[in-house]
């Protein structure tokens, strides 16, 4: 594990060489507040939950977690460090992995840093802790799945707006696959099975319910086993791709 | 010890490498040359395990590069073209990151940093940014990357391109001093950067080998090679015509100011005869050079060559 150390330090390392990480930082901050307190309603709702940010976070991670995505690769094969990262005696799952874990980490702080909003809520009433605690987990573990997509998209292209946009376009999928218009233009035509089946393989079905509360394993092993899938993609594209 | 054998890479319907095989040994420094898309990149990049061949293995000290890539990849030191490294980092915490993904940590590291900083002199810029380098010294920082683990196999992918003359010659110096106990592959496309490093040179063209053996054998093909130029105080066509007629000679040519050059026969020694010839007839000598044949000329003579006979047999299809 010591190589994966070393990639991912310098990963996180690099993201705070440039300003990038602070807009992200600043902008993921600034617009999880916007959500929550005016279009969440969350002082008018007085209820001592932060159910008006986690209803937001899917859709401001659709935005913001493609943005940190996509540069994990179209950037090295743009500058051609890739030739340099992958002649080093370490196997591309090692290098994939620390760089999804960087990237991971980064986002994780990102989500922490919202503790004020936490703070808030406990300043002015007395919600259930334990059910946010699991909201935060859930956000990460979604993060962590969209990285992993975006991961796999910015391995095709050298272009990282290409990168984004690609990423951009298949997590809104992943999201809206367990929404009520996909689910009822299916339930007049399609077996129970293909219904549910879209709706387990929607995002927000497994984070709505860990961020309620129902900690039940299967919705965070759906999130790991995406990732683990997306990265084991990442691999393949890498090493089919590398050269052009 | 680099063995490659019977190696092809195809993208899509274009062949870069064509079925080449050679053997590189400890102590040799070999000179890829070629034109631009002769295959010596994609070469360099298939030993470095970046790239997987179409057919054909290459082993590495032993190690097979597609079976066993991670303990190959141990093995070599390899500057890529370009000489790519992270733009945000300065050039000290490149180092230590080359240095720590190869498993050097705490003492081993910082000597190891040391050694290789003091031997392509990069002191004056560690506290940089590589974004704001020179390109002499991106190129070196990329050579100090390769060396930082001291391996056995060494491949530098154009490691003078786009320095100034003495940048260059540090370089060579360098590559010469290293190359003892090692093995080295250098790409180039500067002819006389092969005699002046490398003990063997290799013409790539099309994707194969047209020309393999050392440097003077290379200068050796030349119609250049044992070629005499002379410059007479007076014209005289007396001399010129005694000249066409000595048995080695190929033929005699005049330039426009007056600098005649004989060339001889298969690159037979001929400044005897030619001596001969010029103390017959007294002549008094401005100017009197033997040529050991000119590279750029045959480097033109054998990729042509290889050019033209694949576009005839492809004709022929």
């Amino acid at each position: 594990m010591g190589a994966v150390k070393v990639i991912l330090s310098r990963e996180l390392q690099s993201y705070f060489a440039t300003p990038l990480a602070y807009i992200f930082i600043v902008i993921f901050l600034v617009l999880s507040g916007v959500f929550t307190f005016y279009l969440g309603h969350f002082f008018e709702r007085s209820q001592a939950d932060l159910t008006s940010f986690f209803n937001f976070i899917p859709w401001l991670y659709l935005v913001l977690v493609p943005a940190v995505a996509m540069r994990l690769w179209s950037e090295e094969r743009r500058s051609g460090t890739i030739e340099l990262l992958m002649t080093l005696p370490i196997s591309t799952g090692k290098i994939v992995l620390a760089k999804f874990l960087a990237a991971w980490l980064f986002i994780g702080l990102a989500l922490l840093l919202t503790f004020p909003i936490w703070l808030s809520v406990n300043f002015l009433g007395e919600p259930d802790n334990g059910v946010i605690l699991a909201g935060y987990l859930g956000a990460w573990f979604m993060s962590g799945g969209f990285l992993a997509i975006g991961s796999c998209l910015s391995a095709t292209t050298k272009n990282q707006i290409v990168a984004f946009i690609l990423t951009l376009v298949v997590c809104f999928l992943m999201i809206v696959s367990g929404f009520p218009i996909v689910q009822d233009v299916l339930s007049g035509w399609a077996p129970l099975w293909l219904v549910d089946g879209f709706a387990n393989l929607s995002f927000l079905t497994h984070f709505d319910a860990i961020s309620r509360g129902v900690i039940d394993l299967r919705d965070f092993v759906y999130f790991l086993v995406l990732i683990a899938a997306w990265l084991m993609a990442t691999v393949l594209v890498i090493d089919m791709k590398k050269a052009d | 010890m680099i063995q490659v054998s019977n190696l092809s890479k195809k993208f899509d319907s274009f062949c870069a490498v064509d079925d080449i095989s050679f053997t590189v040994q400890p102590g040799e420094v070999l000179g890829f040359l070629g034109p631009n898309g002769a295959g010596k990149s994609t070469t360099m990049k298939i030993i470095t395990g970046f790239l997987s061949p179409s057919a054909g293995e290459v082993t590495v000290m032993g190690h097979n590069v597609k079976k066993d890539p991670i303990a190959a990849q141990s093995e070599i030191g390899y500057l890529p073209e370009g000489a790519p490294s992270y733009d945000d980092m300065t050039v000290l915490a490149s180092l230590q990151f080359i240095g720590k993904a190869r498993g050097f940590f705490g003492k081993e590291l910082q000597q190891r940093i040391e050694s290789v900083v003091a031997k392509v002199e990069l002191e004056s810029v560690l506290k940089k940014r590589v974004e704001t380098l020179s390109k002499g010294f991106r190129r070196r920082l990329g050579i100090a990357q390769a060396l930082i683990h001291d391996p056995k196999v060494l491949i530098l992918d154009e490691p003078t391109d786009g320095l100034d003359p003495n940048q260059k010659h540090q370089v060579r110096e360098l590559i010469r001093n290293l190359s003892e106990d090692k093995t080295v592959i250098v790409s180039t496309h500067i002819l006389e950067e092969v005699s002046a490093v490398c003990s063997r040179a290799m013409i790539l063209a099309n994707g194969k080998i047209v020309f393999d053996g050392t440097p003077a054998e290379l200068a050796a093909k030349s119609d250049f090679h044992n070629a005499v130029t002379i410059r007479l105080g007076k014209h005289s066509e007396v001399v010129i015509a005694a000249l066409k007629k000595l048995p080695n000679v190929k033929h005699v040519s005049v330039s426009s100011d007056d600098l005649i050059t004989v060339f001889a026969n298969d690159g037979q020694s001929i400044l005897a005869e030619v001596n001969q010839v010029l103390q017959r007839g007294n002549c008094l000598l401005d100017e009197l050079h033997v040529e050991v044949g000119r590279l750029d000329d045959v480097f033109r003579k054998v990729t042509l060559n290889a050019t033209l006979e694949e576009t005839t047999s492809e004709e022929q299809v």
